[in-house]
């Protein structure tokens, strides 16, 4: 993974606009939040494989970023705390945001196949 | 000398500290070890220090770190089972069956697993409470014994002390190996606070590795 290049994610945004995507969206504090600070609520949630299509979808922020997608069926997708991309991938959409010690907390991503 | 260990766990790196020092002295013996690992971890949140992973690459690399960590204990038998991480305790139909095939398969004299209840994650909780619940259907005189891995903050003060204290020291440099294997997951100098591994403090505390049996 690599910092944002935030043109080359609007890039992949404008190409994958219209189409019938695989969206991978998921946020967590991990499972041992609690465990470890009982002042902390644990919490995570993630959708994955949902089907979705956006007619806007753009990439937001100095960095950290977000992102919103606006979908054709009338709703919306909305991340925030966007880190890092995968520059390699051309025809996916690969997005975390990474704290300071390098975990996970938020991802999204968009495939054209099921990930 | 137990006749067939058979290891239920649903996360690669799960067997590491909590077991690893202990399945190596049983492979030493020449007791076979089967490991059954649920998933992949692939909803882990660690992706390597610098990172390396991302989320469509950590399932092929923590498959890729379990192997190693099974080659670095000896295991020789690992069954990985397709479940998805953090949805064991939604797939439970499955998972009992998962379970009674390979007690049936393998006929163990032991199994390990984490204590339904007292082991912080649902993922482990619910191994665990499948685990119990397949071995319950056995008849008592084939159940196998069952060791528990338990960890969650005052669990001590509902299910007592551990009653299996297993010196592991022999067997040191195979759980090392096998933490580091997970190097995704876990940097051996976080997990012991910066000390050297051959500091006598950390020596003890990876020489030891501690279960409940389970109460039917």
């Amino acid at each position: 993974m690599q910092l944002i290049d935030q043109a080359g994610v609007q890039h992949i945004l404008d190409r994958l606009k219209g189409q019938d995507l695989y969206i991978h969206l998921e946020m967590t504090n991990g499972a041992y939040a609690a465990h470890m600070d009982k002042s902390r609520h644990t919490a995570s949630t993630f959708i994955k494989n949902a089907e979705i299509r956006y007619n806007e979808g753009s990439i937001a922020g100095k960095g950290p970023y977000r992102v919103g997608l606006k979908l054709e069926q009338g709703g919306w997708v909305y991340s925030e705390g966007l880190t890092h991309w995968e520059d390699s991938e051309t025809e996916r959409l690969v997005m975390a945001g990474h704290d300071k010690e390098g975990r996970l907390v938020v991802a999204l991503q968009l495939s054209r196949e099921p990930f | 000398m137990e006749r067939h260990i058979l290891v239920i766990l649903p996360h690669p790196d799960d067997e590491a500290f909590s077991s690893s020092g202990t399945l190596a002295s049983h492979i030493h013996k020449g007791t076979p070890v089967t490991y059954a690992c649920l998933t992949l971890g692939e909803m882990g949140r660690n992706m390597g220090s610098p990172l390396f992973a991302n989320r469509v690459t950590l399932p092929t690399i923590r498959r890729v770190e379990l192997e190693e960590s099974c080659r670095a204990i000896g295991i020789e038998d690992l069954r990985m089972l397709g479940f998805h991480d953090k949805t064991i305790e939604f797939d439970q139909t499955r998972l009992t069956q998962k379970v009674e095939e390979l007690l049936e398969e393998l006929k163990p004299s032991l199994v390990i697993t984490f204590y339904p209840g007292y082991s912080v994650h649902p993922d482990h909780d619910a191994t665990g409470a499948a685990v119990i619940r397949a071995i319950g259907k056995l008849p008592a005189a084939d159940r196998p014994v069952i060791h528990c891995i338990a960890f969650s903050k005052g669990c001590e003060n509902e299910i007592g002390k551990p009653d299996i204290i297993n010196d592991v020291k022999e067997y040191t440099e195979h759980k090392i190996r096998s933490v580091q294997a997970h190097k995704s997951q876990f940097s051996l100098g976080q997990m012991v606070t910066g000390k050297s591994v051959d500091d006598p403090a950390v020596r003890q505390r990876l020489g030891t590795e501690q279960f409940w049996t389970y109460r039917m």
